[in-house]
């Protein structure tokens, strides 16, 4: 996640301070707890992630290693997570989990963004037929509940994370499309944008420096708003049998490979579940918390 | 309005032929041969071919879409190829009891979620504000597949609380057999004065219903107080506290009443959201939903029945956007004339 916010305002930070900061009777600091909480539980995400191999105990039983006399062992001071079915050490597999799911999220709103922000521009700002077509196919899109799409997808595509990537990325972009369409459209009418035609300024020109910065903010809160989603919706598919295969340690996969020793072996469903759900609720924290920060309106009423 | 009415229902018609062609596509995709499954592993080469001709497959897409569109309308959804039965009747069968284990876990959500989201926008900031908002993100944070398998564990593997799995106890089905009136397990049981059988269906019912409700509870607390707080700033509640109303009465009769409106937009939203979290939660659950439907077909890679549950639930979905649409209309004339 907090790489995420890098992929928009790479085409927008030059704009200096950003709008929302400068915004008057906007409290300097977040003072709100529920975001500090958020920005923590991410920041121990992303850590966790890049430094697994130091973290985990067993770094081997992330992949293939089996250890046939130390199966389905309960939570102790070795392990402890306890072990599969074949012995591994489901902590480390926990932890190297963190490099699974989190990682696709990136590249799920990576792709969307790529698709959806561009489209979005040119429905927005030029409008017409084009507009037309373009909100049509989105509402299309967004008819559809994003997991049902992403599932029917990821049924006709072989098993993999390539797979799950594209899958929910497929079904992610129409709402950056019409969020950002409302933002261009609302921005090509102001005057400013009006001079800079009249002026001559190139239409890419525009584009790049007028309607998309000033577009921008609503998106990046939705991004770090979608983070959690898309994790979720990741797991499903791999909890379903259509992501990551076998020896990866995928949080979804290893919930649906311990539900055959669920009654005996809790801990095997238990704890990448709880990974699952401590992740979702760091990032969407991070969200909401953000969203507020970012929405000078709803600070004010505070 | 009614120029409203008749422009919101064509959209949703436009919507509907889209998802047709989308879902199509994308089904058509699917690997293997849908042929050889219908034929059987033992068929012969010539079975196979009388197979796909009978099933329609030797024409070219374009032919078939445009045949798929005009049996959708006649109501001829195809044949299943793993239940050999045609779809919609398939779709039938299993609709029910999805669709009463969702308007169970949305009602619970509505009952949870908007006293929640009320009572956290009354005192913004402090300690049991941040406790429900922490609390309502949970809820749009659980895995429900998750959440499921440990409900399970906790409250009838472990305490026997409540049962395990399934729609109703199986040793009823003997002594006071559940007679089929509507499909819905809980009213049939009701409608037929059949009460071991009612006691049965509810129990079996209110894990899975609360695994389903995790997340429209959630949402619908978040958007209950954004509502409530940003109507707190509202002209119409500063006109009222300059008539000297007391807080509880500017509480009552103005924020709460306006809360209602996002929730019907969002009930909409979550009844899409929550059929599809039906497909996880339902195989752990052996509910015989719409969700094993789906999984069930897809294992089995029946084009007809993934394309028939996949229209099936997006024409639920666009059915209840529209509804969501109206009844926001009704409550709040301006949206007509937007």
């Amino acid at each position: 996640m907090i790489e995420t916010p890098s992929v928009p305002s790479s085409s927008g930070g030059r704009q200096g301070v950003p709008r929302w900061r400068r915004a008057p009777g906007q409290p300097g600091l977040p003072r709100n707890p529920l975001l500090l909480a958020g920005g923590a539980i991410a920041v121990l995400i992303v850590v966790t992630a890049v430094f697994a191999p130091l973290l985990a105990p067993f770094p081997a039983d992330a992949g293939s290693a089996t250890h046939p006399f130390a199966v389905l062992r309960p939570p102790s001071a070795v392990h402890w997570f306890g072990t599969d079915q074949v012995g591994r050490d489901v902590a480390s597999r926990v932890i190297f989990g963190a490099r699974v799911s989190p990682v696709i999220a990136v590249f799920v709103l990576l792709i969307a963004g790529v698709i959806g922000i561009p489209l979005g521009v040119v429905a927005g700002y030029f409008g017409g037929w084009l507009d037309d077509v373009i909100m049509r196919v989105t509402d299309v899109f967004l008819a559809f509940p994003a997991l049902l799409l992403a599932l029917v997808l990821a049924a006709v595509l072989p098993p993999s994370l390539t797979t799950v990537t594209i899958a929910i990325a497929a079904t992610w972009w129409p709402w950056y499309t019409r969020l950002i369409r409302g933002q261009a459209a609302s921005v090509a009418g102001r005057p400013y944008v009006e001079a800079c035609r009249a002026l001559g300024i190139s239409r890419t020109r525009i584009i790049f420096r007028h309607i998309l910065p000033n577009s921008i903010t609503p998106l990046i809160v939705q991004i770090s708003l979608d983070v959690g989603g898309v994790i979720l919706t990741a797991s499903a598919l791999s909890f379903l049998g259509l992501g990551a295969q076998d020896p990866t340690p995928d949080w979804g996969l290893m919930v649906a490979e311990g539900q055959a020793y669920f009654t005996t072996a809790w801990w095997l469903v238990t704890f990448p579940g709880l990974a699952i759900l401590i992740t979702a609720f760091g990032f969407n924290l991070l969200g909401d918390g953000l969203r507020d920060q970012l929405d000078p309106r709803r600070v004010m009423l505070r | 309005m009614t120029a409203y009415i008749v422009r919101r229902c064509a959209l949703a018609v436009l919507v509907v032929a889209g998802v047709v062609i989308l879902t199509f596509v994308i089904a058509h995709a699917v690997p293997g041969d849908p042929a050889a499954t219908w034929a059987g592993p033992h068929a012969s080469a010539t079975q196979v071919a009388s197979a796909r001709r009978f099933l329609g497959l030797d024409r070219p897409l374009p032919v078939q879409l445009v045949s798929y569109f005009g049996g959708l309308l006649s109501g001829d959804w195809g044949v299943s190829i793993h239940t050999h039965q045609t779809v919609l009747s398939d779709l039938g069968a299993a609709a029910p009891a999805t669709l009463e284990l969702v308007i169970v876990a949305l009602v619970i959500a509505v009952l949870v979620g908007v006293p929640a989201g009320l009572w956290s926008a009354m005192r913004p900031g402090r300690a049991a504000d941040q406790v429900v908002r922490a609390g309502a993100i949970l809820g749009v944070s659980m895995p429900v597949f998750w959440m499921a398998l440990i409900f399970q564990l906790v409250f009838a593997d472990r305490l026997h609380l409540l049962p395990v799995a399934g729609e109703y106890s199986p040793n009823l089905l003997l002594s006071r057999p559940l007679a089929h009136r509507t499909g819905f397990g809980v009213l049939d049981a009701l409608l037929t004065g059949n009460w071991p059988m009612l006691g049965s269906t509810l129990t079996h019912l209110v894990l899975p219903a609360l695994v389903v409700a995790a997340y429209p509870a959630g949402l619908i607390a978040r958007i209950v107080r954004a509502q409530v707080l940003d109507d707190a700033g509202g002209t119409h509640v500063q006109m009222a506290r300059a008539l000297g109303l007391p807080e509880r009465t500017i509480f009552a009769r103005y924020l709460m009443k306006l809360a209602w409106n996002p929730v019907a937009a969002t009930l909409a939203l979550v009844f899409g959201y929550s059929l599809v979290n039906t497909f996880l939660v339902e195989s752990i659950f052996d509910w015989p939903g719409l969700g094993s439907y789906a999984s069930a077909s897809i294992a089995a890679l029946d084009t007809p029945a993934i394309l028939g549950v996949t229209l099936f639930v997006a024409i639920l979905y666009v059915a209840a956007n529209l509804v969501a649409d109206l009844v926001q209309a009704a409550l709040d004339p301006r949206i007509a004339l937007r």
